[in-house]
């Protein structure tokens, strides 16, 4: 009895040991040297693998920072310039310091300001509805409000809001991965500077048509009146094809556009109540033109 | 036994309403949108401006190159402006504003009903007058006609294939044509026999138009050249592919065309609009449009002008129902449902279909059971239900390795799913990624 055990145990450490030589001698044989910064520069990334940076994920990433010679254009919108920092330290070469971003949705087209003048029963998909027709609304440029973008989005940043049926952007999660920005088929949603205490000044339309055909389909687009043009003390408000852009690098947050705004298409978001008296009573007074509209 | 083609094939009820409605003659607009893209190819560029005079059957666009078309004014008037309109699917696209004023048409047009038989023209002349005339496949593909009639080197054509199934529901027009434009048809086929020069021309038809089979028999007599075929009711039989199955017995390969089996097929309404063009020397400005519907008081037959408001047509049958929930340019299968009213008749627009609201919503989704009835009525041996789910995790490569570009969007898998899965929105989304996939390939 006693003997069989004991058989049974050495054959099967001899087994073993033989196995483990074999294995041994193949991975010896077949060995292939890969780059041990790979894994430390794999290390420092975020190890979100959502393709914001333009590769797959961040192994591929990685790879790809370890081969290249200059790593200036390359950059890691999740972990932003820290994460790059610490790759350029365990590389030993030199980054540009990027300006954070954030994604912005370019529609106040919500069911209170533009009306739904058909209805769509189709796969509850933006890309599949834009392939399809204009929108269940009269703006074709407008968002859908399918989601496309809430389902690509891996930082749970950017939800749907119920109210408005439209997208809205949490700022503290959002990375500027860029993920939503391909999604979206109506190309609304694009990613702008970070100001501080994220403050946004943006245009909030994509609406290109002309004025009349802009307003009556929302209440809130742009006509492309080249008002806000004329007030910008910086230069920093362009228009093309009925459509006003304000450029983030020349922006200054001073909000002279949003007052002369007629359509309140200018978003203004993050900013303390104004002081400014003249401003307040026009905003009520349009808000309770708004409201009466609505009843 | 009757005729048909082999692979798949649903039958929706045919409900074809207006079958015994004479075509009558629409009244003319007031104003017309014509769009300068009313085919596959590349758009047409305008040649007029706001303010111009124009007559019916003046060229308002000139084709851009090869697999474009010409674009006629339909009615005389004053250019009201070239500008982006919205059209059917609610994105605005250029057209060509109209207001109609008098009805004078351009110098060397002949509107007479008199039927001229003897063909003068040679092969090259009638492809030209085709070209000019701005015709278009009418079956509602709108592919440049003089390009099918244009045989590349190396392409042998033996058999010309007449389409005059309409195996879409409710739609007749077509069947009026053949019905009341018989004469006027046949010449148009020996047309188009000349321009490919090919001894042969078969005419499908379904079983469900005796008449009409009778009637072109009874023209014809003993013409030991065209010949028509009765067919057994089966959708999606109008479709080239599925017609040269049925009439001929052969399979286009898969990316193919027509022509690799040495065959070209164009649709009654065509072969009409090649004997106007001909032998009248009348650009294609007007096209027979069934105008129907379950609940409409007076569904019925009309020939119209390109870029009557759809709205126009439907009072001219009665105005809209109150029940009305969709509008439908096309037949019920494989039409396009109007974001507007105001969206104008193409010539590609076969019928208008009003449905009422019970039956114009969609029925809540189930999940795939895998009962593979998709599989079965596909007519180009696809599996739909695959291809929709490759296209929901937008996998492109296995869409386009399972042959998804050999959809015809016929509609009959949608049409047969229990689970009454949006299939074809799918495919047709996969479909788009897959052509653009392709297209960056080649510039590559």
């Amino acid at each position: 009895m006693t003997t069989t055990v004991l058989y049974t145990i050495l054959s099967l450490s001899g087994l073993g040991a033989v196995a483990a030589m074999i294995l041994y001698a193949a991975a010896q044989k077949f060995k292939v040297y890969e780059d041990p910064r790979i894994d430390q520069v794999e290390e420092a990334l975020p190890g979100a693998n959502c393709g914001g940076c333009g590769y797959p994920g961040c192994r591929q990433f990685a790879e790809a920072l370890v081969k290249a010679d200059d790593i200036s254009d390359y950059y890691c919108p999740v972990g932003g310039n820290d994460t790059m920092k610490e790759v350029a330290q365990i590389l030993g070469r030199e980054v540009a310091e990027q300006e954070p971003k954030v994604a912005v949705v370019r529609c106040n087209g919500s069911f209170q300001n533009r009306k739904r003048t058909s209805i769509y029963e189709g796969p509850s998909s933006c890309a599949i509805e834009a392939s399809l027709f204009g929108g269940e609304t009269d703006c074709q440029y407008g968002c859908l409000g399918k989601g496309d973008c809430v389902e690509v989005c891996d930082f749970e940043a950017i939800f749907m809001n119920e109210e408005t049926g439209l997208p809205y952007v949490i700022d503290d999660n959002c990375t500027a991965c860029g993920a939503c920005v391909d999604a979206c088929p109506n190309n609304i949603i694009e990613l702008r500077k970070r100001y501080k205490k994220d403050r946004k000044i943006y245009v909030s339309c994509v609406n290109e048509d002309k004025p009349a055909a802009a307003k009556k389909a929302c209440q809130v687009a742009c006509i492309g009146c080249n008002k806000c043009v004329k007030v910008c003390p910086f230069d920093a408000i362009t228009l093309e094809n009925n459509l006003a852009y304000i450029i983030p690098d020349k922006c200054k947050l001073c909000r002279k556009c949003v007052d002369v705004c007629p359509t309140n298409a200018i978003a203004e978001i993050g900013f303390p109540p104004r002081r400014n008296k003249r401003r307040n009573a026009k905003k009520e007074s349009a808000d309770q033109e708004q409201s009466k509209n609505q009843s | 036994m009757l005729k048909t083609f082999t692979k798949g094939g649903v039958h929706p009820a045919e409900n074809k309403i207006t079958q015994d409605k004479a075509i009558e003659k629409a009244g003319l607009p007031k104003k017309v949108i014509i769009p300068i893209a009313q085919h596959i190819g590349a758009p047409s560029s305008p040649v007029v401006k706001k303010k111009d005079q124009v007559k019916a059957g003046d060229v308002i666009a000139r084709s851009q190159g090869f697999v474009s078309s010409n674009i006629h004014a339909s009615v005389s008037g004053t250019v009201a402006k070239v500008d982006h309109v919205v059209d059917a699917s609610g994105f605005k696209q250029p057209c060509v504003v109209i207001n109609a004023e008098d009805d004078q048409w351009a110098d060397g047009i002949d509107t007479s009903d008199a039927l001229v038989k003897d063909i003068d023209a040679s092969a090259e002349e009638i492809r030209q007058k085709v070209l000019e005339a701005g015709i278009v496949g009418m079956g509602g593909a709108t592919f440049p006609s003089h390009v099918k009639l244009s045989i590349p080197e190396g392409k042998h054509v033996d058999t010309l294939v007449i389409n005059g199934v309409e195996c879409e529901p409710y739609l007749t027009s077509d069947h009026r044509v053949m019905l009341e434009r018989a004469e006027e048809m046949l010449v148009g086929i020996r047309l188009l026999m000349k321009a490919l020069g090919v001894e042969k021309a078969l005419i499908g038809i379904e079983n469900n138009k005796p008449d009409a089979i009778a009637h072109l028999n009874e023209w014809l007599g003993d013409d030991p050249q065209i010949e028509v075929y009765g067919l057994k009711v089966k959708y999606p039989q109008g479709g080239e592919k599925q017609l040269i199955n049925a009439l001929l017995d052969r399979e286009v390969p898969s990316g193919g065309l027509p022509l690799d089996v040495g065959v070209v097929v164009h649709n009654v309404g065509t072969a009409l609009a090649v004997y106007e063009a001909v032998q009248k020397n009348k650009p294609l400005v007007e096209r027979v449009v069934t105008v129907t519907g379950p609940s409409l008081t007076h569904p019925t037959n009309l020939l119209v002008r390109v870029g009557t408001p759809v709205g126009e047509l439907i009072e001219a049958a009665g105005g809209l129902p109150e029940d009305t929930g969709k509008v439908v340019s096309g037949g019920p299968m494989m039409g396009k449902a109007l974001k507007t009213l105001d969206a104008p008749v193409v010539k590609g627009t076969s019928g208008i279909l009003v449905l009422p609201q019970k039956w114009a919503h969609r029925e809540k989704e189930l999940h795939c059971v895998r009962c593979a009835q998709c599989v079965d009525a596909c007519p180009m041996g696809l599996e739909p239900y695959l291809l929709k789910q490759l296209a929901e995790r937008e996998r492109f490569e296995d869409l386009e390795k399972n042959s998804v570009l050999d959809c015809i969007e016929c509609g009959s898998c949608s049409f047969t799913c229990p689970a009454r899965l949006p299939l074809v929105e799918y495919i047709r989304y996969g479909k788009t990624n897959v052509n653009q996939i392709i297209r960056n390939r080649k510039q590559q």
